[in-house]
């Protein structure tokens, strides 16, 4: 685990808010040079504490007006069942996320689809064909938000 | 006024998600424009609101938030105002990191985030719990992301 300092969790912050502002930019909003923001920017990447970046699209404007979130419980489970489902389902281009969970489902996954009857092609033809594949529950998005999580309550200057 | 991406736009995009910490000249070099015609483009595509934002990624274990969980909510609707109220609270909760509100049978999603699962317990009592208008949650604990990509086959 890593500890961070009040300085390290500002320049996180402006971070998530735009990740393409410059080591100067981000310097002079917390108050250190450059030289020394362009450090800590690069050790908080060596850490992992940044892990690369996320890109933002309206996915509307761009013809991918639907997702789903669904949850998917496996008919068959056992070792070579789940490395069966996870190979073949993170093959499929409409499939932006994976996660093995426990609960109620064994996978949830997140889905990008024009409209919905481009998402009822994927379900039937790429989804309930998944290997193992047993109860599906399916939930449209209606909107969606990030939210900065604990960044903003570790540091109260 | 309504903007619609072009070819050339959409490749550039294709090119940012396929590797958004590309710097712009390797950006414009991977999708055939020029240094300027990239910027141009880019600003336009902000300014239009398509490109909303880049990010930096945290890895909250990185940071020791070992426990991540995905909570689906069902509220109780008799409330005309549950799902703003509901709403408001949850955004109050700082380990909520991510808000989905849904059409189905889940209203709303949201993941929390907790240092080990003491914290979790002690989040899930103190600020899940009582949350207002709840008359379902059920919980998905996270154990491995398999894959986690922005990418659209534009």
């Amino acid at each position: 685990m890593t500890a961070l300092d009040p300085t390290d969790l500002a320049i996180l912050r402006l971070l998530v808010e735009d990740a393409t502002r410059s080591a100067a930019q981000i310097g002079r909003a917390v108050g250190i040079g450059q030289p020394a923001a362009w450090r800590r920017i690069r050790r908080l990447e060596q850490q992992g504490v940044i892990a690369g970046r996320r890109v933002v699209l309206d996915k509307p404007a761009l013809g991918f007006g639907v997702t789903v979130f669904l949850g998917i419980k496996l008919a068959a489970k056992g070792r070579t069942g789940l490395q069966d489902f996870e190979r073949a389902v993170t093959a499929i281009p409409e499939v932006q996320l994976v996660q093995h969970v426990l609960g109620q489902f064994d996978y949830r996954l997140r889905i990008t689809a024009r409209d919905i009857s481009d998402f009822e092609r994927i379900l039937r033809r790429r989804i309930m064909t998944l290997p193992g594949v047993g109860q599906v529950e399916a939930n449209v998005v209606l909107s969606e938000e990030r939210r900065p999580g604990p960044l903003g309550a570790l540091d109260t200057p | 006024m309504i903007f619609m991406p072009d070819s050339t736009d959409r490749r550039i995009l294709r090119q940012l998600l396929g590797d958004p910490s590309a710097s712009n000249a390797q950006l414009a070099e991977r999708a055939g424009v020029t240094g300027a015609s990239l910027w141009r483009r880019m600003e336009r595509m902000r300014e239009a609101g398509v490109l909303k934002g880049i990010h930096a990624r945290i890895d909250w274990r990185a940071l020791g938030w070992e426990v991540e969980v995905s909570l689906r909510f069902t509220l109780d609707k008799t409330d005309p105002r549950a799902f703003d109220n509901f709403l408001a609270a949850l955004r109050e909760v700082p380990e909520v990191i991510e808000i989905q509100s849904f059409l189905g049978s889940v209203d709303w999603r949201a993941t929390v985030i907790a240092r080990d699962m003491a914290h979790w317990q002690q989040v899930y009592r103190d600020r899940i719990l009582t949350l207002p208008h709840i008359a379902e949650l059920d919980a998905l604990m996270l154990v491995s992301t398999i894959s986690d990509r922005e990418d659209l086959p534009l």
